[in-house]
């Protein structure tokens, strides 16, 4: 069992940020890009409620089985593509290693 | 003029827990928040989520938390202004403020607590580069009157449950509804999605999906939206009297920025001791605020707007002795 995988978040302006995240301890995403200080709001604290976490995943992990709560935000975000997912529900497990986002861009 | 001794800038829980620990002290609250019911986000956003490290309550939805400190502060007799957003804050001469909301609302008090969480709850507008400009001039974001739309015809966006219900409802006011989704499925409540799709089966509603709303046109009012199919990337262009963006609600700090407080990260800077800001008697509790430590948690606004009444009941009679009671012994005291 790893202890930490490697990801890669690509911010608004293109830059992408390796970061590690440690296994075990129960991250998402948007906890993950908030810790590294990159300009992600977490507005609603990660219950699928505000989209200000949204990105697109560009590696190929696929991890499109959105929950009910995640769609419905979507429909309620701008710039929603096909890769789009909200980063608080995605977990940071093991078979995120090697994981690539690039974040959306906020809506007024 | 509304008079209050403290004037609460947000209902949601914190803001009315406050109410009640005023009320302990012979202070009476005034409520002022920008949604027209009190409870904040958990009224709004997640009144059927339970919540599960409020003491004392192993689980409860947030709804019923709301519900019951509604019940809790009944005592103390709150008044409020519901469904109107602050604007102004003008310090008086005798060191009290008056506070104006945006329907000019006059609430004066000699002590604000701002206990506005994340912001006011505001429409989340679609990134249409002349969206504004038609603002008021063909484009809505909430309905108040739907006799506006008598006749009209209007372009409604949103997957939800209130692009979906004003559909159904202006199908049978106005003259031509269209109705556009970026996905091809609804997840809004069963029987709405139902009613729409029998609607448009019917032809009283134009359901386009899977494509967006991408440019509006019009001369000093809105007369025609451009509509783009995603998959295709196909465009038309529908003659519209109104358009309709039903993207939900999204917080945002508004006017309380301009108040001269200490801003950090969309928080308001407070000291601890008595969880006064910069300004003297003005005070702000719960998620607003920030400070070394600070957990965005209900419980810690209830602990803040507790102590911070204890300061707000000394800069409102500074020569009166304040002796703390436990309601156990005493019971709980409520107004006339």
């Amino acid at each position: 069992m790893k202890e930490s995988i490697n990801i890669t978040i690509i911010d608004r302006e293109d830059a992408p940020h390796a970061i590690e995240v440690p296994l075990g301890i129960d991250l998402n995403l948007m906890e993950v890009g908030k810790g590294s200080d990159l300009p992600i709001e977490g507005t609603c604290g990660g219950m699928a409620l505000c989209a200000s976490c949204h990105c697109y995943v560009e590696s190929d992990h696929d991890i499109f089985d959105r929950s009910d709560d995640e769609e419905d935000m979507l429909d309620q975000a701008f710039f929603v593509e096909d890769n789009s997912r909200l980063g608080c529900q995605i977990k940071m497990t093991e078979e995120m290693d090697g994981l690539v986002v690039k974040l959306a861009e906020v809506g007024d | 003029m509304i008079e209050t001794d403290i004037a609460i800038v947000g209902a949601g829980p914190v803001g009315l827990f406050t109410v009640f620990e005023a009320g302990l002290l012979k202070l009476r609250c005034h409520l002022i928040d920008a949604l027209p019911i009190p409870g904040g986000q958990c009224a709004e956003i997640y009144p059927k989520k339970p919540i599960y490290d409020i003491p004392g309550y192993p689980s409860i939805l947030a709804g019923e938390l709301v519900d019951n400190l509604m019940a809790q502060i009944e005592p103390f007799k709150p008044t409020f202004t519901l469904g109107e957003r602050v604007e102004e804050l003008e310090r008086q001469d005798d060191g009290s403020f008056i506070i104006t909301t945006s329907d000019g609302t006059k609430i004066k008090a000699p002590v604000v607590a701002i206990a506005a969480g994340l912001g006011c709850f505001e429409p989340r507008k679609p990134p249409l580069e002349n969206l504004a400009q038609f603002e008021k001039k063909g484009v809505d974001y909430i309905i108040k009157d739907p006799e506006k739309f008598r006749d009209k015809k209007v372009v409604i966006a949103g997957g939800g449950d209130s692009a979906l219900d004003w559909s159904i409802f202006l199908a049978d006011v106005s003259s031509e509804v269209t109705l556009v989704h970026r996905r091809s499925s609804f997840r809004g409540a069963l029987d709405s999605v139902e009613k729409v799709m029998d609607l448009a089966k019917a032809g009283k509603i134009n359901l386009i999906t899977e494509a967006e709303i991408t440019g509006l046109n019009g001369n000093g009012k809105l007369d025609s939206v451009e509509i783009t199919h995603k998959k295709e990337g196909k465009k038309k262009t529908v003659a519209v009297d109104n358009f309709i963006p039903l993207f939900g609600l999204s917080p945002k700090l508004g006017p309380i920025a301009e108040w001269g407080l200490n801003i950090n990260k969309n928080a308001i800077e407070v000291d601890t001791l008595d969880y006064s800001t910069n300004v003297d008697g003005i005070y702000a509790i719960g998620d607003i605020n920030t400070y070394e430590g600070k957990l965005k948690l209900i419980l810690c606004g209830f602990h803040e707007g507790t102590l911070m009444v204890q300061s707000a009941f000394k800069r409102i009679y500074p020569d009166k002795k304040l002796s703390f009671k436990y309601t156990t012994v005493n019971g709980v005291q409520g107004f006339e």
